[in-house]
C-alpha cells in the first residue's frame, strides 16, 4: 500500500487519498513514524486479512513470482510430471473423464507457450504478425496462471512522430509525484525500490553541481534555498547504449524511443556502463509487484512484467504515449514542470518550449543528442 | 582413418597420464576439485537468487568478475611473447617454454569465458549471441569483437600445440610449414585480443577514467609483464616437480621480457598519473577516488597502495641484471609483479570507472563472499585445466607418451 513509499509525497489532492503526511502524534511530519504505521495496519487488518485469504485461495504462491517465472516456471517435480504423463496417456486411451482433460489441455498449452517463448526471436526483427503472436502468448500465459486478464499491445511507432521531453527547472519543487507515478505505471520492482527518475536537490547559487546534489532525500520539500532537477533516460538520438549491446536487445524506435526487448537481453550490462546519464536499471534479483498493484495495461516494450537478470529503463511510457496519452510522470506532476510531446508537430507544446525558451541539455559534449531539454522560466 | 586411431590412442594415453601421479599431484588435483565444487555451489546460489548476491549494484555494475576477465585476457595474450622468439625469430631457447605458455593461454582463455558467463544476468539465453542463430551486433559492439578474437585465439592456441604434440606423439617432427603461419598469426592475434578488450572500455564516452588513449597500450605493457611473470613462476614449479628440463637461460630470457614490459608499464603509469594530477579536471575524479579516496570514501586505497609499491619495487629490482639473474629474487619479483598488476588491471581499473557515477554519486563496491567463491572456483578451474594440459604435453615431450611405444608394449 502507499505507506511503504520511501520518498516524500505532498498531497495536493490531485492523487487518490494518501494518509502519509501530517497528522501524527509523534511530531514527525513525514509519514515514516512507527506508531502511526502500526495504527494504520491494525485498522486495516480485517480488510487486509480478507483480501489475503481471497488471493491466496485463488492464485496462491504465484503472486510472489516475477514475470519470467510467471511465464516460464511451470512447476513440475518428477511425481507430477509422471502423473501428467500417465494422465495424458489415459486420455489417449479415452479412459478418463472430460473434466481432467481440460486441466491437462491447459498445462499442455502452457508448456507449448513456454517453449515458443523460450525460442522466439528478437522483437526488433519481428514482423507484425510475430509481434502479435508473442503478445497473445504472453497474455494467454498470464490468464492460464492467474485466471486474470491483462491487456498487452504491440503497437508500432506512428509515422511523423518523434517524442521529446522538456523539464522546467523553475517549476519543479521536488515533490516526487512523478517518481511514484512512474513506479506504479511501469510495474517496477517494489523490493529494490527501483526508480527510473531521480530528482536531484541542488543548492541555490551553486549552479548545477550534480556531485553535491542530493538525489535521495527524505525531508519536506521544497527545501529553502534549493532547486530541483529531474533526470531519467533521455532517449538520445545517438544512444551509446544501443551501439554497445552485443545482441541488439536494445534499439531506437522510429518515434525516438530507446527500448529493450526484455526477453532478448542477455544481461551483460554493457549498456549500463555506456550510458552517461544513469538511465538504465538492472534486475539484480527477481522483480516483484503485488498482484493487486500490477498495472494491467501493458505494452511489450514497456511496462510488462520483467524477469531477473535483464535490463530495463524508462520508455517514455510507450504503453501510454503510443495511445496519444502523456507519460505517467508528466500527468502526475503537480507543478507542470514536465512537458512531453511530438517534436515533429509544429503546434505542440514541446515545440513552443524549444522555440521560445533558452533550452539546454546535459553533457552535450558527448555527442549523444538527448531528446530531453531543460529550461527555466 | 589412421589419424583417428592415433587420436583415440592419444586420448586414452593422456587420460592415463593425468589420472596417475605422485601423492602431491593427487592432493593438488583433489584440492582444485574441491574448490571448483565450492565455486559451483556459490554460482548455483547466484543463479537461483540473481546477481543481487554479488556486491554489484546499479551504480557499480561490473565488479570482480569483469576485473578478473580483463586481467586474464592479458595473461592469455602474453603467451605470444614466447611464441614470437621461438617460432618466428627461431630462437630455440624457448622451445620448451612455449608449449607451457600456450597451455597457460588456453587455461586463461577458458577462465575469461567462465568469468564472462558468470557475470551474465541470463546465461540461459546466451545463444542469442551466437551468429546465425541469434543476433550478433557486429561490428558496432566491441563485445562482439571480443567474442570473435577470444574464441579465435582460443582456437589458435589449442590447434598449434595440439598439432606439434600430435606429431611428437607419433615420434615425428612437426612440419614448420604448417605451424609457423599459425604462430605468426597468433602473434598479431594476441595483440588484437588485448587491444580489443581495452577498446571495450576505451570506447565509452560515459566513463572518462577509461576513455583515454593510453588504456590500450598500457594494457599490452602490463599484460606482457604479468603474463610472462606467471609463466616464469609456472616453469619454476614444473622444473622442481617434473623431469622436464628448462634451462636457466630460458627463464632468464623471459625475465628480460618481463623487465622491459614492466619498465614500459611504469613509464605509462607515470604519464597517466601526471595527466590526472598535474592539472586535475572533473574527469580526474575517478583517479582521485582510486588513489586518495573521495569525500571520505576510500575502499580502494589499501588495494592500490599495495599494488603501486609492489609494482615499482619489483620493476626496480628486475632492472638490475645482478638481481634478475638470481633466481630466488627473480621469482619473488615475478610474484610481486603478478599480484600488483592483477590489482591494478582488475580492481583498480574496472571499479573506479564507475565511481563517481554519471552524476557524481559515490557508491562503493566490495565483493561478497559468494562472488569471491565463484571467482576462486574459476581460478581453480583454470589451474585444473592447465595442469591437465601441461602434464600431457610434458609427457609427450619427454617421450613417455608415444604411439609406437604403446603399440610395441601391447604386442
Amino acid at each position: 500500500m502507499s505507506d511503504n513509499k520511501k520518498w516524500y509525497t505532498l498531497d495536493l489532492g490531485l492523487n487518490k487519498k494518501e494518509e502519509t503526511s501530517g497528522s501524527c502524534g509523534c511530531g514527525k511530519s513525514q509519514g515514516s513514524c512507527n506508531s502511526h504505521k502500526e495504527e494504520e495496519k491494525e485498522e486495516e487488518i480485517s480488510h487486509e486479512e480478507f483480501y489475503e485469504a481471497a488471493i491466496n485461495a485463488s492464485i496462491g504462491e504465484e503472486r510472489s513470482k516475477d514475470g519470467f517465472e510467471q511465464v516460464f516456471d511451470v512447476k513440475m517435480d518428477r511425481r507430477t510430471a509422471f502423473k501428467k504423463l500417465t494422465a495424458s496417456l489415459l486420455i489417449g486411451a479415452g479412459a478418463i473423464s472430460s473434466c481432467t482433460s481440460v486441466v491437462n489441455a491447459d498445462s499442455k498449452e502452457k508448456a507449448q507457450i513456454d517453449w515458443e517463448e523460450q525460442f522466439k526471436g528478437n522483437y526488433k526483427l519481428m514482423i507484425d504478425e510475430e509481434k502479435q503472436g508473442t503478445v497473445d502468448r504472453l497474455m494467454r500465459s498470464y490468464e492460464l496462471r492467474t485466471g486474470k486478464n491483462i491487456s498487452m499491445t504491440s503497437e508500432n511507432a506512428e509515422e511523423d512522430v518523434l517524442f521529446g521531453y522538456a523539464f522546467n527547472i523553475s517549476k519543479c519543487q521536488g515533490y516526487m509525484n512523478c517518481v511514484s507515478a512512474c513506479v506504479e505505471e511501469n510495474n517496477q520492482d517494489r523490493n529494490s525500490e527501483m526508480q527510473y527518475i531521480r530528482i536531484h536537490e541542488m543548492k541555490d547559487g551553486e549552479g548545477f553541481k550534480f556531485d553535491k546534489a542530493d538525489d535521495n532525500y527524505y525531508h519536506e520539500v521544497p527545501k529553502e534555498d534549493h532547486f530541483y532537477m529531474g533526470t531519467q533516460c533521455f532517449h538520445c538520438d545517438n544512444p551509446p547504449c544501443v551501439e554497445v549491446c552485443p545482441v541488439q536487445a536494445t534499439w531506437k524506435e522510429d518515434d525516438g524511443l530507446v527500448v529493450i526487448d526484455y526477453d532478448w537481453c542477455v544481461g551483460c550490462r554493457y549498456c549500463m556502463a555506456a550510458c552517461p546519464y544513469d538511465g538504465r536499471r538492472f534486475n539484480w534479483s527477481k522483480p516483484e509487484v503485488p498482484e493487486n498493484e500490477i498495472n494491467k495495461n501493458q505494452h511489450y516494450l514497456g511496462n510488462r512484467m520483467r524477469k531477473k537478470g535483464v535490463m530495463e529503463k524508462c520508455t517514455f511510457c510507450v504503453q501510454r504515449t503510443r495511445k496519444g496519452k502523456n507519460p505517467a510522470c508528466v500527468e502526475a506532476c503537480p507543478t507542470g514542470a514536465r512537458i512531453f510531446g511530438n517534436l515533429l508537430d509544429p503546434n505542440s507544446t514541446i515545440r513552443w518550449v524549444l522555440e521560445n525558451k533558452k533550452v539546454f541539455r546535459l553533457k552535450e559534449d558527448l555527442g549523444t543528442d538527448p531528446k530531453f531539454w531543460y529550461f527555466m522560466d | 582413418m589412421g589419424v583417428f586411431k592415433i587420436l583415440k590412442s592419444l586420448v586414452i594415453d593422456s587420460l592415463d597420464t593425468i589420472t596417475k601421479g605422485s601423492v602431491k599431484y593427487h592432493i593438488w588435483m583433489g584440492v582444485l576439485t574441491l574448490v571448483m565444487l565450492i565455486g559451483m555451489y556459490c554460482y548455483s546460489i547466484q543463479l537461483d537468487q540473481g546477481l543481487s548476491v554479488t556486491g554489484m549494484s546499479d551504480r557499480v555494475s561490473w565488479g570482480l568478475y569483469i576485473s578478473n576477465f580483463t586481467f586474464l585476457v592479458g595473461v592469455a595474450a602474453a603467451a605470444v611473447m614466447l611464441v614470437m622468439p621461438t617460432y618466428v625469430l627461431k630462437d630455440i631457447d624457448f622451445k620448451q617454454a612455449v608449449l607451457i605458455g600456450e597451455g597457460l593461454a588456453v587455461a586463461a582463455l577458458i577462465m575469461c569465458l567462465a568469468f564472462v558467463v558468470a557475470d551474465m544476468g541470463g546465461p540461459s539465453v546466451l545463444w542469442h549471441m551466437i551468429p546465425g542463430i541469434g543476433v550478433f551486433n557486429f561490428p558496432n559492439s566491441m563485445l562482439t569483437w571480443d567474442v570473435i578474437v577470444l574464441n579465435g585465439y582460443l582456437f589458435i592456441n589449442i590447434s598449434i600445440p595440439f598439432y606439434i604434440l600430435f606429431r611428437h606423439y607419433q615420434g615425428k617432427e612437426a612440419k614448420k610449414k604448417i605451424y609457423v603461419p599459425g604462430a605468426v598469426l597468433s602473434v598479431f592475434w594476441a595483440v588484437g585480443i588485448h587491444l580489443v578488450t581495452a577498446f571495450l572500455y576505451q570506447g565509452l564516452q560515459a566513463r572518462p577514467f577509461w576513455n583515454n588513449a593510453l588504456l590500450g597500450p598500457r594494457f599490452l605493457a602490463s599484460a606482457f609483464a604479468a603474463g610472462p611473470a606467471l609463466i616464469i613462476l609456472v616453469l619454476a614449479v614444473i622444473r622442481s616437480f617434473t623431469a622436464f628440463k628448462i634451462p636457466d637461460k630460458t627463464i632468464k630470457k623471459i625475465a628480460m621480457i618481463v623487465t622491459v614490459a614492466a619498465q614500459i608499464n611504469l613509464i605509462m603509469l607515470v604519464s597517466e598519473l601526471f595527466k590526472e594530477f598535474y592539472a586535475p579536471t572533473h574527469h580526474s575524479e575517478s583517479a582521485y577516488y582510486l588513489f586518495f579516496g573521495l569525500h571520505g570514501k576510500d575502499a580502494l586505497l589499501p588495494w592500490i597502495w599495495t599494488a603501486i609499491p609492489l609494482n615499482v619495487l619489483a620493476t626496480i629490482i628486475l632492472t638490475f641484471g645482478k638481481f634478475r639473474n638470481n633466481l630466488k629474487i627473480l621469482y619473488t619479483c615475478c610474484f610481486f609483479l603478478f599480484v600488483a598488476i592483477w590489482i591494478e588491471k582488475g580492481f583498480g581499473l574496472i571499479v573506479p570507472g564507475f565511481i563517481p557515477g554519471p552524476y557524481g554519486k559515490i557508491v562503493e563496491y566490495l565483493p561478497t563472499g559468494i562472488e569471491v567463491g565463484v571467482t576462486i572456483g574459476i581460478w581453480a578451474l583454470g589451474a585444473f585445466v592447465f595442469t591437465i594440459l601441461a602434464k600431457t604435453a610434458i609427457g609427450i615431450e619427454l617421450g613417455e607418451l608415444r604411439y609406437e611405444k604403446k603399440k610395441s608394449s601391447t604386442l
